[in-house]
């Protein structure tokens, strides 16, 4: 205890140590999972099942040529359709609504915020039956479409809101001009305010994306034949072999972390401001 | 370009009432500066004038066509943004060949109107650099470009130079003031500062709580002030105000301010006649105070009153002075350098030809 004393490089050292290795144990704990599942996804079978074999150096595209032949490849299909939709669906409606919050000051306002995360409250399973009994009553059951519609409406609250911040981090000036300077206001939206708010809107249309393509019980409920990927990896790829199984959850993050690592070059700025 | 009239022109936001009835009239090819502190309606009329907010109350009209409520793209005008509000997203080119691409333009009548903005400007080297590439007195510039280029009915500009530093908005103030000279666009000008204001301005309207309080040349603004608020706002340092009783015998007309007396000719009888007996709001600009040594007292043009040297603000090219007066403090302004002894015993003049006197009730000018 002597050390406290007096600054000693010696403890400043132990402090940098200690603090590297909770970062490398943090980044571990996020990594080996990927790093395993995708190392899995491509083992060779003799390998993977050998005592001898930790790292094995055999690899294979078997399984997932396998599993995408089982109906992955068709689920996947699905999947890319529902995110597409519900992308467009929940910007149709959400964008129109987070430019008004951002805008324009009404009665109810915040009220009306607060009503659109409280939807966010209730349990899915609470309405999947009911959603299901009313999906075959209108014919949309096992449809892309029907799942698309019901991630629309997990995903409405959020555009709603991270569209109005971002159009909130747009300066009204610059709309200003644009209506000075001949636009109409609809012209204002589509060539000023658009283009400022697309680095964030990309953001917010990825983060939909990954949210529809990784939702499974919604998906497992409404679809029988027309599954999404999750809802076929939950009901088919789990009663495979373990390397198909590895493939499969590949096969799932995969998109992700392209779209992320795609994403975060030009999420933070763009055109020298930054938006949120 | 036009003349642009402003008939009774109201404008609330909830219970405030930003614009009160104003009336105005801008002359074609004018400079126009509406001058006042923040929060008296000027910006708020501005964007009334651009059509970026429509009036409750009055009509605004560009020639003899009432364009109250024409959207802003009808009206022709262009604006200079106080934040400048140029398009980040797009290069200094696009920016100011925006409003001409809008009009559909040829595009080779567009490259040589932008050139001729830019070179007008001196950012001709800068076309191809976005605005984030750009420092502020840059953008500023592309933002002025912008809006000249169009050749607008109007130029609006609101207080286009307070974000700039202390030199470069001096430099501009000359270079804007030029600028509209060669166009002979009509300008309306925003600002709280008087410097601009009495430089730039062809015509002043000063304006407070929504109110023009009066509108005439920077001459006329500075040494006519039509009423105390005027009196007070322009000049720096700010005129000296005192309270005081007006009596009138035959020989003379007294201004009894409890410390001091201030005797004026008869020739004022006619004008002070009716307030005899009255308090009133005199008021006398700090250069018109001089030490009573400097000046050739004669046929009563100055009036003196005594005092001691409170405090002195050497600014080198000028130094000024407060006299501590009885109870009340009279602020003197001299140009050059002078040495004064704190706690001294000064006797000074008041120049009597410059003095205004005010109605204490409406703050009204009397003289």
């Amino acid at each position: 205890m002597s050390m406290e004393a007096r600054p000693s490089p010696v403890k400043y050292l132990l402090l940098r140590v200690l603090i590297y290795a909770l970062v490398s144990i943090a980044v571990l704990w996020v990594l080996t999972p990927f790093a395993i599942s995708i190392m899995y996804a491509f083992v060779d079978p003799k390998q993977y099942y050998s005592k001898s074999v930790i790292i094995p150096a055999l690899y294979t595209l078997d399984h997932v040529r396998k599993l995408l032949a089982l109906g992955a490849y068709s689920a996947i299909i699905n999947s890319v359709i529902v995110a597409v939709l519900t992308i467009v669906f929940s910007f149709a409606l959400g964008l129109p609504a987070g430019y008004a919050f951002a805008r324009y000051t009404f009665r109810g306002k915040d009220s009306l915020k607060l009503l659109i995360i409280s939807l966010r409250m209730f349990p899915i399973i609470v309405i999947a039956v009911p959603l299901v009994t009313l999906y075959i009553r209108i014919g949309l059951s096992d449809s892309p479409l029907g799942v698309a519609l019901a991630h629309t409406a997990m995903a409405l609250p959020f555009v709603v809101l991270i569209t109005s911040s971002i159009f909130a981090g747009i300066p009204k000036d610059l709309e200003e001009a644009g209506l000075i300077f001949g636009l109409s206001r609809a012209g204002v939206f589509l060539r000023i305010t658009m283009p400022l708010a697309l680095p964030g809107l990309a953001a917010a249309a990825i983060f939909t994306f990954i949210m529809s393509w990784n939702e499974v019980f919604i998906a497992s409920v409404l679809t029988l034949t027309n599954r999404t990927l999750p809802a076929f990896i939950l009901t088919s790829a789990m009663a495979a072999t373990d390397f198909i199984k590895f493939a499969a959850s590949f096969i799932m993050v995969l998109p992700a972390m392209i779209f992320v690592f795609i994403a975060r070059k030009y999420l933070i700025t763009m055109w020298g401001i930054t938006l949120r | 370009m036009v003349d642009v009239h402003l008939r009774g022109i109201t404008k609330r936001f909830g219970r405030t009432v930003a614009v009160d009835g104003i009336d105005l009239d801008v002359n074609d090819g004018e400079f126009i500066v509406l001058l006042g502190p923040s929060g008296c309606g000027k910006t708020t009329t501005l964007r009334i004038i651009a059509g970026l907010e429509k009036p409750d109350r009055g009509r605004v009209f560009f020639g003899n066509k009432d364009v109250t409520y024409l959207p802003p793209r009808e009206r022709y005008v262009s604006m200079v943004f106080q934040s400048y509000a140029v398009w980040p997203h797009m290069t200094v080119f696009d920016n100011i060949a925006f409003p001409l691409k809008i009009k559909g333009l040829p595009k080779d009548e567009i490259v040589c109107k932008v050139k001729w903005a830019a070179e007008l400007l001196q950012i001709g080297d800068l076309l191809n650099r976005y605005p984030h590439q750009l420092s502020g007195g840059q953008r500023q510039r592309v933002a002025v470009a912008r809006a000249i280029v169009v050749e607008p009915n109007v130029l609006l500009m609101d207080e286009p130079l307070s974000n700039l530093d202390a030199l470069l908005r001096v430099r501009m103030r000359s270079e804007l003031k030029k600028l509209q000279r060669k166009i002979k666009v009509t300008t309306i000008y925003v600002t709280h500062d008087q410097v601009e204001a009495m430089t730039m301005g062809d015509r002043i309207a000063v304006m407070n709580a929504g109110k023009i309080m009066q509108v005439g040349t920077p001459e006329e603004i500075y040494n006519k002030p039509q009423n105390i608020f005027v009196a007070g706002f322009v000049g720096t340092p700010q005129m000296n105000f005192f309270d005081a009783t007006i009596s009138i015998s035959p020989k003379e007309v007294a201004l009894d301010a409890g410390d001091f007396k201030i005797s004026l000719e008869p020739r004022f009888t006619e004008l002070l006649k009716g307030f005899e007996g009255k308090s009133v709001t005199v008021g006398i600009r700090p250069e018109h105070i001089h030490p009573s040594k400097y000046v050739a007292l004669s046929e009563g043009r100055y009036s003196l009153v005594k005092g001691t040297v409170d405090f002195v603000e050497a600014l080198g090219s000028d130094t000024i002075v407060h006299v501590n007066v009885g109870s009340r403090i009279l602020v003197m302004k001299l140009s050059g350098s002078h040495h004064f002894k704190l706690g001294s015993d000064i006797e000074i003049a008041l120049d009597l030809d410059k003095l205004h006197i005010f109605r204490k009730d409406s703050g009204k000018a009397i003289i």
